[in-house]
């Protein structure tokens, strides 16, 4: 059975691992390598880079001949979703308070689920902020202000 | 005895009213949360784990412990009651679990889950305390080279017996130990893969690596597909076990309890391999194998007890060599370190209240988990009826808020995107997190000692195999390697992770 490429699993494995040790390689290029005696800060990861590497390669290289698909499907949608919630709720805590940074967080986060009721999203929202003031706020005594005003 | 009068100074510690509060707490949230379908032990302790950062070191680490076999306790409730595992450790109990339950014998199976658990659990918190002080005072002789050696068979094991591809395995190791020296070298002063970001010159946050590998990871993959079954919700009558059943579980109990026991020292088994091979052991024992996948009463005991004292058990290479052998227990350890307390074996002499404390609140733990259980059973019930798209907006909640709280820096929230995506690709790509947490605790610890036996030997590699030590565990990690590399013995290994259904 034919797989493409961009489908293989092994393949794809490989070469994440061979670009990430490919990368931290030529990162690793401007520290000091040292010698055994003397370990500078560019010997330990230059060697775990080029093992890196090293399985990477094995692993691609078997993909092309097992040609294993990647098991379901690719939930992108979700990921970016989720992804972006962490980030705008970081971002937000900076500048508005914890109250904003929830909603907008429950709010971006609810939209990876499968279907987005209005209702629900709202209520499970007001219930886990009030949750979260009680948690962290009073329980835990964080120190985070509520919205931009306090 | 000094193990009777350190366990009386364990309790007295972890029976001070704070202790036993956050004990409670955490044997309770943990249960509440493990029963939750699709939130394992895992995710609920990543997601928690930040949180703890605010509480001192002690009631952290009772109420994380706490949280970490409350877990595995509640994962069994689901098991049992919707044949929906939380975790690989909890696929065995479903086999005759969810079929007792279908059959009206719900009660007695989460009867017997709960004592089989307390007896593992007890025993697993008695060989901590026996076989902890001797490990630790060995493991204070031990210099570099064999620190370096320790740390190097164990994660070579940790990959190598783990469920899944070895070499991939091996890779995420490598990954763990390359993401876990981001930050300052300690020598040099140097600041390695910063990426010109102030705040990774400190290194990545513990924290921020296990809720992105685990809890996104785990979220993103629970979505690709619709929600999940529907909850078997008979009505739980007579919890109580007959006499008989408690005749026949006594056997799988004690066995389960062994099994347990030895392959949660292990790195890299730890529950699941014990739970699968219990099952195997008491299908072949019993006088009518036929019963079981049938509802067989020994099928949940075993498997319960086994790993839960594996859960313990794991428990005594983390506190007294400062070496995890799983996910959970690399968490664990993470938690240590952010609290200040650098793990190893002098944990146990310079902090024996930890130490102690810690060791007497498993027992209360596990104690707590049985007449917390058994009641509350109609509780756990109805939790196990939320959608699921109402729990994960929650977890990313305290999965963020928590994260926040570390350092007050939006940039670790940026950091956790980032690595929920590593995560969840490697995740899909079969590439194994938990392998790769063990790399990134183990990873700053393995380059000091590789420089130091390297200093001493001056240069000269040969020094890891002069060493008595030291050479005894290269030829332990050369013979994992080469006997997994075996075709037959891959084959079983296989067989042990699949075969329980079999």
């Amino acid at each position: 059975m034919k797989v493409k490429l961009s489908d293989n699993k092994d393949f794809l494995a490989g070469l994440l691992m061979v670009a990430i040790g490919g990368i931290a390689f030529y990162m690793a290029l401007d520290y000091p390598f040292g010698s055994a005696l003397r370990m500078g800060p560019g010997y330990f990861p230059r060697v775990l880079a080029g093992i890196i590497i090293a399985f990477g390669l094995y692993v691609g290289l078997r993909g092309l001949r097992t040609c294993e698909k990647v098991e379901g499907v690719w939930g992108w949608k979700a990921l970016a979703l989720i992804t972006v919630a962490f980030w705008v709720f970081g971002w937000l805590m900076d500048r508005v308070g914890l109250i904003p940074s929830l909603v907008a967080m429950f709010f971006i986060s609810a939209a990876a689920g499968h279907e987005f009721r209005w209702k629900e999203v709202i209520i499970l929202t007001t219930v886990m902020t009030l949750f979260a003031y009680g948690v962290f706020i009073y329980g835990l005594g964080m120190p985070y202000r509520l919205f931009w005003w306090d | 005895m000094e193990m009777f009068s350190n366990l009386i100074f364990g309790f007295s510690v972890a029976l001070s009213l704070q202790n036993l509060t956050y004990c409670f707490l955490g044997v309770f949230v943990g249960t509440a949360i493990g029963v939750l379908p699709g939130v394992g032990p895992l995710v609920t302790i990543a997601m928690l784990l930040p949180i703890t950062f605010n509480l001192a070191p002690i009631p952290a680490l009772i109420m994380l412990s706490g949280i970490y076999y409350g877990s595995q306790y509640g994962g069994s409730t689901t098991s049992i009651l919707m044949n929906l595992p939380g975790e690989t450790a909890s696929v065995v109990t479903c086999i005759d679990g969810y079929q007792m339950a279908r059959q009206g014998r719900a009660g007695p199976a989460l009867a017997i889950a709960a004592v089989a658990s307390f007896f593992a659990g007890c025993v697993g918190t008695l060989l901590i305390a026996l076989f902890g002080p001797p490990i630790a005072e060995m493991a204070l002789k031990f210099g570099a080279p064999e620190y370096f050696a320790l740390m190097l068979m164990a994660l070579i094991a940790a990959a190598c017996l783990s469920s899944g591809d070895m070499v991939k395995a091996l890779a995420m190791v490598v990954l763990g130990l390359l993401l876990g020296i981001i930050g300052t070298d300690v020598n040099s002063g140097m600041a390695r893969f910063s990426f010109g970001l102030p705040e990774l010159t400190d290194g990545m946050g513990f924290t921020i690596v296990a809720v992105g590998l685990f809890a996104v990871s785990e979220i993103v993959k629970n979505l690709e597909t619709k929600e999940l079954g529907e909850v078997f919700t008979s009505k739980i009558k007579n919890i109580m076990p007959t006499l008989h059943d408690l005749k026949l579980s006594l056997g799988p109990i004690m066995r389960g309890t062994a099994v347990g026991a030895f392959f949660g020292t292990l790195p890299g088994t730890g529950p699941s391999i014990a739970a699968f091979s219990t099952y195997m052991v008491e299908k072949k024992m019993a006088a009518d194998p036929s019963r079981f996948g049938k509802g067989a009463i020994e099928g949940v005991a075993g498997p319960e007890a086994a790993n839960n004292a594996a859960a313990q058990t794991a428990f005594i290479p983390t506190l007294t060599l400062g070496i995890p052998g799983s996910g959970t227990m690399a968490l664990m350890l993470g938690a240590l370190t952010i609290q200040g307390i650098a793990p190893g074996p002098q944990v146990m002499t310079s902090k024996p209240d930890l130490f102690w404390g810690l060791i007497a609140s498993m027992w209360i733990g596990n104690a707590l988990l049985v007449i917390l259980n058994l009641p509350l059973v109609g509780l756990w019930v109805q939790l196990l009826k939320i959608p699921y798209r109402w729990l994960f907006p929650s977890i990313i909640m305290f999965c963020s808020v928590g994260n926040y709280s570390v350092n007050n820096s939006a940039m670790d929230l940026y950091l956790v995107g980032v690595m929920g995506i590593l995560g969840y690709v490697l995740v899909k790509l079969e590439c194994p997190p938990a392998p790769l947490i063990l790399g990134f605790v183990l990873g700053p610890l393995m380059e000091e000692n590789l420089r130091r036996a390297l200093l001493i030997s001056r240069g000269d590699p040969t020094v890891f195999f002069t060493r008595p030590i030291s050479l005894g565990f290269m030829i332990a990690s050369v013979l994992i390697l080469i006997t997994m590399i075996m075709p037959a013995v891959r084959k079983k290994k296989i067989e042990a992770y699949e075969g329980g259904g079999g």
